[in-house]
């Protein structure tokens, strides 16, 4: 059974998002999404400064069988990227939901994330793809 | 039925495990609408003697023709070991090695190409080939756009010394994906890249140049200044190569400050046949950072179960089999066996003996336009440095000499006058280290007489 | 199997060495370096190995026998056509005129060449029932590139700018949707039913105004012939589509049914499976293509036509609809030459029975293996000239999967089939004899799979560890793919 947190918002496209004090928000990939790919061997995210739209394939995350686009749950600017997965992708499978993150995004909009998920809802997409 | 095995009982006692009357009621979930009853249309088979004597007599009627053309296809000694090893059944019929291990001397035989390749054009990996040259530069053009991190511009500089062929190959694959290739100029006083017109395109968003070295016409492109420029306005450099000639011509991975982006090329020269054009090879070098943007396959090194070092494809996540419309390329053939002659042509050559066949090549092509431009009405169109191509300048049309040529046995080069009609009446010409003296000579009294007879015609 | 794995020719170079009889005579290569400005001289040797004839033969034929090939084993490999390469093929290809011929040499010099690839021309169009012939294409992919961009360049020129949206089972070869995307259309996958024919009702919904076409396989990567191929015809031509034959497949039905008369627009064949000229390792392929007579003036360049008893290449200026050309000179000619060969060595009889005793063999096969107590994916349709075996329920019971069944047939001197494709069956195995496969052979095969259950059964260890007996066992994927080692550097380099 895959972990969900409490705490955080998801994207039916399996990302998640989480508020960081600063107002900047933090984006990984879920357990259900590494779990399923597979040991990551690379990751590519967007350059800082990038403006992302909602849903809009924004990074790539690929194991020895898959290559999975990443698709952004927020709109918003890059601010900061996680420089340690070109080194160490399996990050991701280690700890998708800490060390695992993505990118950090400047929100577009105060609305942040209230469009997004909650846990339970999460919880019941992934028991509705039987996983 | 010749290569089915099976006898009569075969067959029966088959179908009697199958529960299935006849084979052809195999076929009944086919409506009975569109089952045909035979193919009358196809002559009746041949045994083994009889295609070997057809085929023969097709053969002579090709000839052997002393041949001057090259414009992208070379001719060059093959030592018998390529080709005797190259179609050994463990090579010539095995698949492609996806299980990896049952196929490691394939997989060990590409990451050895790929290592050569990468060396000789001084670039840091190369994947396991792709079709042809020209099919290459399209694939460049699409990769340069798809690895430009910092321009998503689909615009390519494709000058007028590119093959003319590869431009129009580049044009038929990629611009249905919308790049647009714009051609430049070439000076007329020494053949190569205009840097006036060139300068037009200063300042403007373009996402690569291609250079072609040697170029279409056989004359050296001053690669340095020109792959310094383009970094400048901000494009990736696709290189275009001759493979013999990097025995003696910098490789792109040198060019200018920093190293061509990409590089590409027709692989033919090395140990391929020149078989009325295919198969051949096209080849593809790349700086690591642009690895994943390269299409084709790629072979790694790495360990199986027990530590023990073996070969597998790697990166095949950016294909079509897994990556289906977001792949990288709908390539999933190499030229396999085409690279497999080259790695065996490359080493059998070694470094010295590359260099010997490119300086060889070189000879031979002064002295054949030292010879030809001796006689009347004709004179060498370029000034400037070569390789083994020359274009020259006739006093009559080209096609009535290469006619003429033609009716004694050789192939005098290819008329330009289709593809560059502003330089009048001219000829590509090529001479290789397969080139004596005597077919120089005999090359040169036979153009003297062509020339003659069509003046007086 | 040589158990000594080959070490690299790298390591076999010594500085000074070379193979003598290979070098060309008289080169000065310091005076040829003269004539090159200083600026454009290579400065450093490229590493390639210094060693001796010998040598080299040596170590590339030991490593010619570290593989696999069909000269020594059986590779009922799904979806690929791994049938017998006739020697002949290669030899008469092969002759010292056609391998001498320049690609740009006129067609006074190539009567023989071009006669041979005019008269395959004639024969694919006879045996794939359709109207016109483009032997230009290189491999399959290349092919469909070619196929679907004339399907493009027809709706174009009749002004139908809208038709952008090429329509894909899901069960389609990875190929189909990535080359709909290089020639810069949507991609719309459609389902298929529980039998493993193409859903109607999705269809008819999928189908309007921006279709440009459908592709399809047929028989499909199922395994199964796609019964309701004249309904789905009707639907896509009645929306204004054309039909795309995917050609990887041909092999099943030769002779028995011709894609032009399902009421398909365009096909592509793959010639290094269908007609037996050599994978080679990876290539080279040929991917020609056929088409109705709607699509003819779009063909890619050169073609070979015939005046009277005279051939010649038909270039640009003859087809200016054309879509151009995709290789610099003719395609894969010698590729093309062998398949010729097969052609004419097969005749109208031998061909009418290729798809007869492809079908034969994948349906014996199938019925063996359902004896043997193997779950079908498909078990109350026909085989076509290949099926599908699914191995869900022994990855259930006994934690083995397609993969672990396809490595260990390799230490049975079997080649694994197609695994885990098609994607729509779990854990499967494509299973495609060819017809040049003995029924003895077939047996062997069907005796090592029953084997191999009985020792999942017993131990399923021995599989999840197999193969044992190659020269190297499972490999490192993850390793390969994050420390990417792609080329060989000398063992005390700085890199």
């Amino acid at each position: 059974m895959s972990q969900v947190l409490a705490d955080l918002r998801y994207a039916k496209s399996h990302e998640w998002a989480r508020s960081l004090p600063d107002g900047r928000i933090e984006v990984g990939i879920t357990d259900h999404a590494q779990h399923a790919l597979g040991d990551l061997v690379f990751v590519d995210v967007p350059p800082v400064g990038t403006a992302l739209a909602i849903g809009g394939a924004c990074a790539v995350v690929e194991s020895v069988k898959a290559a999975s686009d990443v698709y952004s749950p927020v709109a918003g600017t890059v601010v900061e990227v996680n420089a340690s997965l070109s080194g160490s992708p399996e990050l991701i499978n280690e700890d998708c939901y800490g060390k695992g993150w993505l990118y950090r995004v400047q929100p577009a909009s105060s609305s942040g994330l209230d469009a997004l998920l909650d846990a339970s809802a999460y919880s019941a997409v992934l028991a509705a793809e039987g996983g | 039925m010749p290569f089915i095995p099976h006898t009569e009982q075969d067959v029966r006692e088959m179908l009697v495990t199958i529960g299935a009357p006849s084979i052809d009621a195999l076929f009944d979930e086919i409506p009975a609408s569109l089952r045909i009853s035979g193919l009358d249309g196809i002559p009746e088979g041949l045994s083994e003697m009889e295609i070997g004597r057809l085929m023969g007599e097709r053969a002579r009627l090709d000839g052997r023709p002393l041949s001057f053309l090259g414009a992208g296809a070379y001719e060059h000694h093959i030592p018998s070991a390529v080709w005797t090893i190259t179609t050994r059944g463990e090579f010539y019929s095995a698949y492609t090695p996806y299980q990896a291990e049952a196929s490691q001397g394939t997989l060990q035989l590409i990451y050895e190409y790929q290592t050569m390749i990468s060396s000789l054009t001084g670039m840091e990996v190369s994947n396991a080939s792709l079709y042809d040259g020209g099919s290459a530069v399209a694939e460049a053009a699409l990769m340069a756009v798809r690895a430009h991190r910092k321009s998503k511009s689909l615009r390519v500089l494709v000058p007028q010394t590119v093959n003319p062929n590869y431009r129009r190959v580049a044009i038929s694959t990629a611009g249905n994906q919308g790049l647009r290739f714009e051609t430049v100029a070439y000076r007329r006083e020494d053949g190569c890249i205009d840097r006036e017109a060139l300068a037009a395109y200063a300042g403007e968003d373009i996402a690569a140049l291609v250079i072609q070295q040697p170029n279409f016409f056989g004359q050296l492109e001053d690669v340095d200044a020109l792959t310094d420029w383009a970094h400048e306005q901000g494009m990736l450099v696709i290189a275009v190569v001759n493979p013999t000639s990097l025995a003696l011509l910098k490789p792109p991975g040198e060019w200018g400050k920093t190293g061509a982006d990409i590089c590409v090329g027709e692989g033919q020269p090395l140990g391929v046949p020149l078989s009325s054009g295919g198969p051949y090879f096209g080849f593809m070098t790349t700086r690591m950072e642009y690895v994943r943007s390269m299409p084709g396959r790629i072979v790694g090194r790495t360990v199986d179960l027990d530590g023990k070092q073996g070969y597998t494809l790697t990166l095949q996540a950016r294909e079509q089999h897994i990556r289906r419309g977001k792949a990288t390329s709908n390539i999933c053939t190499n030229q396999g066996l085409l690279m497999t002659a080259a790695t065996i042509y490359m080493t059998l050559i070694g470094p010295q003996g590359l260099s010997k066949v490119a300086a060889a090549s070189m000879q031979r092509s002064d002295e054949l336009v030292e010879a030809l431009t001796q006689v009347k009405g004709v004179r060498a169109a370029f000034k400037g440095p070569r390789f083994h191509e020359a274009v020259l300048l006739l006093d009559r049309p080209a096609s009535a000499v290469l006619r003429e040529l033609e009716a004694q046995g050789i192939l005098g080069g290819l008329d330009l006058s289709g593809d560059y009609p502003e330089l009048g009446s001219a000829l590509l010409v090529c001479a290789t280290e397969t080139k004596t003296a005597g077919d120089l000579a005999r090359y040169a009294a036979a153009l003297g007489a062509a020339v003659q007879k069509v003046r007086a015609a | 199997m040589n158990q000594i794995l080959e070490k690299s020719i790298f390591e076999y170079s010594r500085a000074g060495r070379s193979a003598h009889a290979q070098q060309p005579p008289g080169a000065d290569v310091a005076s040829a370096a003269q004539k090159i400005p200083a600026a454009l001289r290579r400065r450093t040797a490229p590493m390639l190995p210094e060693v001796s004839e010998l040598d080299a033969v040596r170590h590339f034929t030991r490593l010619s026998q570290l593989n696999f090939s069909i000269d020594t084993n059986f590779y009922p490999l799904g979806s690929c056509t791994m049938k017998y390469n006739p020697k002949a093929c290669n030899q008469y290809a092969m002759l010292p005129e056609f391998l001498a011929r320049h690609p740009l040499a006129p067609d006074t010099q190539g009567q023989g060449f071009l006669s041979c690839m005019f008269e395959l021309q004639e024969m694919l169009k006879e045996v794939t029932g359709m109207k016109a012939v483009s032997l230009n294409p290189m491999a399959g992919a290349h092919g469909e590139f070619a196929g679907v961009a004339m399907i493009r360049a027809y709706h174009r020129a009749r002004g139908d700018l809208a038709r952008n949206e090429i329509i894909v089972p899901e069960a389609a070869h990875g190929t189909n949707p990535a080359t709909a995307t290089m020639c810069g259309c949507i991609v719309k996958e459609i389902p298929v039913d529980a039998q493993g024919d193409v859903d109607l009702d999705a269809l008819a919904k999928a189908v309007g105004p921006n279709t440009a076409g459908i592709m399809l396989t047929n028989p499909s990567t199922l395994g199964v012939f796609e019964r309701k191929i004249e309904q789905v015809a009707k639907l896509v031509h009645g929306a204004g589509g054309l039909l795309y034959y995917d050609g990887a497949n041909l092999n099943a039905i030769l002779g028995k049914v011709r894609p032009g008369d399902m009421g398909f627009d365009v096909i592509h064949m793959n010639l290094h499976k269908t007609f037996s000229t050599p994978h080679g390792g990876g290539g080279p392929g040929a991917g020609a293509v056929g088409v109705s007579a709607r699509l003819e003036p779009f063909l890619p360049v050169p073609i070979v036509g015939r005046e009277g008893d005279h051939y010649r290449w038909l270039s640009e200026a003859d087809r200016p609809q054309s879509i151009g050309r995709l290789s610099a000179f003719m395609g894969n000619a010698g590729v093309l030459l062998r398949a010729y060969i097969y052609m004419r060595m097969l005749g109208r009889e031998g061909m009418s029975r290729v798809g007869e005793y492809a079908t034969l063999n994948a349906n014996y096969v199938m019925a063996r293996l359902r004896q043997a107590g193997f779950d079908l994916a498909y078990p109350e349709r026909r085989a076509s000239h290949e099926f599908i075996v699914t191995m869900k329920r022994q990855a259930k019971e006994l934690n083995v999967t397609a993969m672990d069944i396809a490595k260990r047939l390799l230490d049975y001197g079997f080649h694994a089939p197609t695994t885990y494709f098609p994607l729509l069956v779990p854990e499967c195995l494509l299973i495609e004899p060819t017809e040049t496969e003995s029924r003895e052979t077939l047996d062997g095969f069907v005796a090592a799979m029953a084997s191999i259950m009985a020792e999942a059964q017993a131990d399923a260890s021995t599989l999840k560890t197999a193969p044992h007996t190659m020269p190297v066992r499972r490999l490192d994927d993850v390793r390969a793919a994050k420390q990417l080692d792609l080329t060989w550097k000398p063992v005390n380099s700085a890199a």
